[in-house]
């Protein structure tokens, strides 16, 4: 069984499934995209089915797709505020999205599509360019008094105002780079671990426990930096809305 | 001295930023024990704020764990 030495980094490889070519650009079906299709299927079959029955008293099932909704829905009611409301489909889509994504890279054998950059990256982006264009939408080029801090004296104003800019965009960055670090260095001590246990043979069973409790806060760590997307998510749409 | 040794001496520089972090992490906790310590009815309310802190805490370990990363496997 020991195959040449395998890095703990390998299991971040994007494995072209399908291999598809449109024009030059490869388009294939990579991992990555089946797992993205996989959280997507968790997620609607999730809700679905749990609501199926719409009884008054709610089954177990249906008790658990109200809380999430609910959960959501007070996260966004107490930092937006009400007309938080007609944000409530995308905050629930990225937080269900994110947070299937990363439960099912806790699988084994699996792909954690939330640990690419470039996956994280668009998603902050998205969320950084909706919220802004959703910030001029509403206020026009009054929007720009958000950096501005309130109550600054005038002197003060040339170097205040570019570092609450270039604070304001390292947001996107900032987001990225959270849940992709979390997940990357996550996984990667998993494996990293789980290379000692063989290592050791009976006293594997040390690098073993260890390895059975980080599962465990991985698995928390996956609700966390979900929930804390969300939260920064709904923070900045705040921000946008109420321009401090 | 070579690129690959100075690549290996430069992420191991990096990842001692995560000391500070930890630092912050203790400080978070002990704040809401102390917290849940000196009033027990308030533990719902300190427990939500307690979590995202920590989650913005880890965040900057992480990202010293990241430039660590772009030296060894980027430059």
């Amino acid at each position: 069984m020991a195959e040449a030495n395998h890095s703990p980094l390998a299991q971040f490889e994007i494995n072209r499934l399908v291999p598809i070519e449109l024009g030059g650009v490869d388009v294939s079906f990579t991992n990555s995209a089946l797992l993205m299709v996989a959280s997507l299927a968790g997620i609607t079959l999730f809700m679905m089915l749990g609501m199926r029955r719409r009884a008054l008293v709610p089954g177990r099932w249906q008790c658990l797709a109200e809380v999430t909704y609910e959960f959501i829905a007070n996260l966004l009611r107490d930092t937006v505020g009400s007309d938080g409301r007609r944000y409530f489909p995308f905050i629930f889509a990225l937080f269900m999205f994110i947070l299937f994504g990363n439960l099912l890279g806790m699988l084994p054998y699996s792909f954690t599509f939330t640990s690419h950059i470039v996956v994280t990256f668009v998603i902050a982006m998205m969320v950084f360019v909706g919220v802004t264009v959703v910030g001029f939408i509403k206020h026009g080029m009054h929007f720009f008094s958000f950096f501005v801090p309130p109550g600054l004296p005038i002197v003060l104003w040339p170097l205040m105002i570019p570092i609450e800019i270039v604070s304001y965009l390292s947001r996107p960055i900032s987001l990225a780079i959270r849940l992709f670090a979390n997940m990357t260095a996550g996984h990667t001590m998993l494996k990293v671990f789980a290379g000692f246990i063989p290592a050791l043979g009976a006293a594997g069973i040390l690098p073993l426990a260890f390895v059975t409790a980080l599962t465990g806060l991985e698995i928390l760590i996956a609700f966390l930096q979900a929930y804390v997307f969300t939260v920064l998510t709904c923070l900045y749409l705040s921000d946008a809305l109420r321009l401090h | 001295m070579e690129a690959a040794a100075a690549k290996l001496i430069g992420a191991g520089l990096a990842a001692v930023g995560m000391f500070g972090a930890s630092i912050g992490i203790g400080n978070i906790f002990a704040a809401f024990i102390t917290a849940v310590a000196r009033n027990p009815a308030a533990a719902s309310d300190v427990t939500q704020m307690t979590w995202i802190g920590f989650a913005l805490v880890e965040a900057i370990a992480l990202y010293g764990l990241v430039i660590a990363f772009l030296i060894l496997f980027v430059f």
